[in-house]
């Protein structure tokens, strides 16, 4: 195993060096870094011209100029990594390590919910196969398929941002909207839940109903300018995550998990109050990372208290229910900061931004306000990459889990006698996310290299906005140092997923052969 | 009892499907599935009539013969600004109209701009058939030649195994560490002026990896099957083994996998475009109209809408047509059995009769 993966990092280098040697001579050729200035009238622009020439070293051939670049490079082997510097002066290292937190804030959120949501809906369009949902989600995932980003970019910042704006003037939904949003949620709700003619009926007409009215009692008590759970929603709420929880990670019938988890429904409930004092602490951050140790210790107390056989499973469950109702207070939370937030100067109403990462005029100090801007900014880029490549995922997992459904061991689980649950969560899904496990794997890696489109169409200065400036200005060395990193990772992970999936599959070998 | 019943039903179930398929040939089967598959059908009409459509707009030069194109302006053309029946003052807006009188709308009639006139006057039919011209033959030829080299690369390093695969492999791997949007951008940049043809054809160069792999792991897995080995036992060459053994067995694969790849050339095109290293004026594509028109979304949106509904009707349809392959290939498809269905077989079985 050692050998076979050290032989796959010895070849890793070989391609890196070839392939960067190949990018650096074809962007050498692409284009004069100092093409402009020669053509230029100014009188200052020879004097540039001499200084760029002697600062990248331009009087050497790329091919040889080359490997000054990759000296620089392997001094990573001594610990000084040198990747140059760009036009402006500024070190490329210093410029990548600035842009990759951006980056990485733009498309974490949006890659964790394309794959949960993605993997999601696909399963269950093949559990539910060749059903209306079945055909309408491959219809919705081709379409997503089918769009340009900077269209649907377009498209969300006129529609969720700016009308949106508009409408919060004087957020009333008139009655046809209100129809046809009851609507539109009830099939959706009817199509999943699947079933008889009959219950799907009652179903629809169950959910549209109640959308509608949960809808206009919203807008009478004036909820969209000052929304809230509040303690009893949030119990409701939390007692509904207990019970989906259990379902879904033991099964309803085991009791013991049911208990502990509903015990942490009341133990949320009793910290609602002391959770509220505590946001108004100075430090934040410490604050809730105290919450979350808090929570995680109280869901294995409560659990080891109740469960007498198959501890882990169920301290599992009270884990899995305690983050989910941690998640719903943290929105509570900013709820509560929303009429504050959208009342200040620098919001003016206005909450949902078309560009940029953050609002320059907010008064810095609050930091739920700030909290609440940064997640403002992150809106619309998130919807939109969501949108792109969740479409991906419904079709992989989808037909993996079709391919797992279809196995021998899957008879013979449901031959035992097995509740549909257990075949479905503990044979299907797990296998399912076998081969999916190693497409995230590559995709992560993929997703640092920056949304260079989603970056320009909503004016971040990531990675994307590097690459592109490296491209636009010539600049040699911000190119390679962009694709020195997005090369790597891109390697490192396909030989990480390699891995994964020889852990994870004892079926699959590695090492044999090339 | 209930269990019973379906497990009976299913076995039914499988008989029947069976005997649609009883004495045809592989792609006899394989052209009933695919005629069978409503969407893949809609799709290739839908293709088909754009195509037709696009390139027999304007007026093109094959050879030195002049063919007229069936629409009076060219991209070339600056008629006048015209108001129309605009509203709130703008000039050019759509002249298209296909809500018929007696429905309140203004009748059918293309008028003299159906898709309205850009900032300059320039007639935005004419400009969106270019712009789908030009984005119809990148994704073609991109298909053309990732489709070739990534069937024979996967094809003789599946095939021939041990060192050429080691090779053949890390090249592929060689190749998908540069980013299609880098290289892209670069070739762009250098040789974008050069015409889009040329465009497509390098993007062509470095878009057959993920094929290429798809083709060699059917290749492992065919070239240990007993045909091949009856094939050698008999005296063919390598070559015959592979071109009339092996691979009309893997072509479900490849045809599959290279729509897959065309649709996702024309948005490609279209990203390149955006960013600026496409195709380069005063010729257009559909990404390059949208980049230069999407600050004109909130006052003249048609410059906004067509070119984009072209780009989503073509990958759409292209996305069909490859679902309905991937069905149609795929032996263990099995296809959702209708009421007809049903009556017919529950007919065959009371009367006796065997089909």
């Amino acid at each position: 195993m050692f050998a076979y993966i050290m032989r796959r990092i010895g070849t890793l280098g070989v391609i890196l060096l070839g392939s960067s040697f190949l990018l650096y001579n074809l962007a050498a050729i692409s284009g004069d870094p100092i093409g402009e200035l020669k053509i230029s009238q100014d009188p200052r622009a020879k004097q540039q011209i001499i200084a760029l020439t002697r600062e990248l070293q331009l009087n050497i051939p790329p091919p040889f100029r080359y490997f000054l670049w990759l000296r620089g490079v392997l001094g990573i082997f001594v610990g000084k990594l040198d990747l140059g510097s760009t036009r402006t002066g500024e070190s490329v290292g210093t410029a990548i390590l600035s842009a990759i937190p951006t980056t990485l804030r733009l498309v974490f959120t949006a890659s964790i919910l394309a794959m949960v949501l993605g993997i999601s809906v696909g399963i269950v369009t093949a559990l539910r196969q060749y059903s209306k949902f079945d055909y309408s989600m491959t219809f919705v995932s081709f379409l997503l398929f089918s769009l340009p980003i900077f269209w649907v970019a377009v498209l969300l910042k006129q529609f969720m941002a700016i009308q949106f704006n508009n409408w919060l003037d004087k957020p009333t939904i008139s009655l046809g909207a209100l129809v046809i949003i009851g609507v539109v949620i009830g099939l959706i709700v009817a199509s999943i839940a699947g079933g008889a003619r009959r219950k799907s009926y009652s179903i629809f007409s169950a959910v549209a109903l109640s959308t509608m009215v949960v809808l206009w009692i919203l807008q009478k008590i004036n909820w969209f300018l000052e929304p809230g759970f509040g303690p009893i929603f949030f119990f409701i709420a939390s007692i509904g995550i207990a019970f989906g929880v259990t379902q879904l990670s033991v099964g309803i019938n085991n009791k013991s998990a049911l208990r502990s988890s509903i015990t942490m429904a009341v133990v949320g409930l009793v910290f609602y109050y002391p959770t509220k004092w505590a946001f108004k602490l100075s430090n934040q951050t410490l604050v809730l990372l105290a919450m979350a140790a808090l929570t995680l210790l109280s869901a294995v107390l409560v659990s080891l208290f109740f469960a007498k056989i198959d501890k882990i499973a169920i301290i599992r469950t009270s884990i899995l229910t305690g983050i989910f109702m941690g998640l719903i207070r943290l929105l509570d939370q900013l709820m509560s900061t929303w009429p504050r937030f959208i009342s200040t100067d620098a919001i003016n109403y206005r909450p949902v931004p078309t560009v940029g990462q953050a609002n320059s005029l907010l008064e810095p100090g609050d930091y739920w306000v700030t909290t609440l801007d940064l997640l403002m900014h992150l809106i619309l880029p998130t919807v939109a990459l969501t949108a792109i490549s969740f479409a991906g995922y419904i079709r992989f997992a989808r037909g993996t889990m079709l391919e797992v459904l279809n196995q021998d061991y899957i008879r013979t689980a449901r031959a035992k006698g097995l509740s549909e649950r257990t075949v479905i969560m503990r044979h299907a899904f797990r296998n399912t996310l076998i081969p999916l496990s190693t497409i995230i794997v590559v995709d992560f890696a993929g997703i640092i290299g920056g949304a260079i489109i989603t970056e320009k169409v909503f004016g971040w200065k990531g990675m994307g906005t590097l690459f592109n400036m490296a491209i636009n200005s010539f600049d040699l060395n911000l190119l390679m140092g962009v694709f020195f990193l997005t090369g790597t990772l891109s390697l490192m992970a396909n030989l990480v997923a390699d891995l994964l999936y020889s852990a994870l599959d004892p079926r699959i070998r590695t090492g044999s052969g090339a | 009892m209930n269990e019973n019943n379906s497990v009976e039903g299913d076995s039914a179930e499988i008989s029947l499907i069976e005997r649609e398929t009883q004495g045809l040939s592989q792609s006899q089967i394989v052209r009933k599935r695919f005629f069978r598959h409503r969407g893949a059908m809609v799709s290739i009409f839908v293709l088909t009539s754009i195509i037709g459509l696009v390139y027999s707009a304007l007026d093109a030069k094959y050879f030195g013969v002049r063919i007229p194109g069936w629409w009076k302006y060219s991209i070339e053309d600056l008629p006048e600004l015209t108001l129309g029946q605009c509203k709130d003052g703008l000039v050019g807006c759509p002249t298209l109209s296909v809500v018929p009188n007696f429905l309140g709308g203004n009748g059918v009639h293309l008028g003299d701009h159906p898709f309205g006139q850009d900032d300059i006057g320039r007639d935005y039919l004419a400009l969106v058939m270019r712009g789908a011209q030009r984005s119809l033959m990148v994704t073609f030829i991109i298909g053309a030649i990732a489709g070739v080299i990534g069937t024979v690369v996967g094809a003789i390093s599946g095939f021939y195994r041990g060192w050429i695969d080691a090779i053949l492999m890390r090249f592929t791997d060689f190749i998908i560490t540069v980013p299609t949007i880098i290289i892209g951008s670069v070739i762009g940049f250098h040789f974008g002026n050069l015409g889009v043809a040329f465009l497509a054809f390098y993007l062509g160069l470095f878009g057959w990896t993920g094929l290429s792999r798809l083709v060699r792991g059917e290749f492992l897995t065919l070239r240990e099957r007993e045909f091949v080995d009856a094939a050698r036992v008999a005296g063919a060459t390598n070559r015959r083994i592979i071109f009339k053994h092996i691979l009309p067995n893997a072509v479900g694969i490849i045809i599959v996998s290279v729509t897959l790849l065309m649709s996702g050339a024309i948005l490609l095109e279209t990203a390149l475009s955006y960013l600026g290293f496409g195709v380069v004026a005063p010729d257009v594509s559909l990404g390059s109209l949208i980049s230069q028109y999407q600050e004109s979304f909130t006052t003249r949106p048609w410059l906004f809408w067509y070119p984009g509904l072209f780009i989503i009707v073509i990958a759409l349809s292209i996305n069909f047509i490859g679902d309905g392959l991937r069905d149609a290939f795929d032996p263990r498809q099995r296809r959702r059995l209708t009421r007809k269905d049903r009556d017919r077989a529950k007919l065959g079985s009371k009367t006796g009769v065997q089909k």
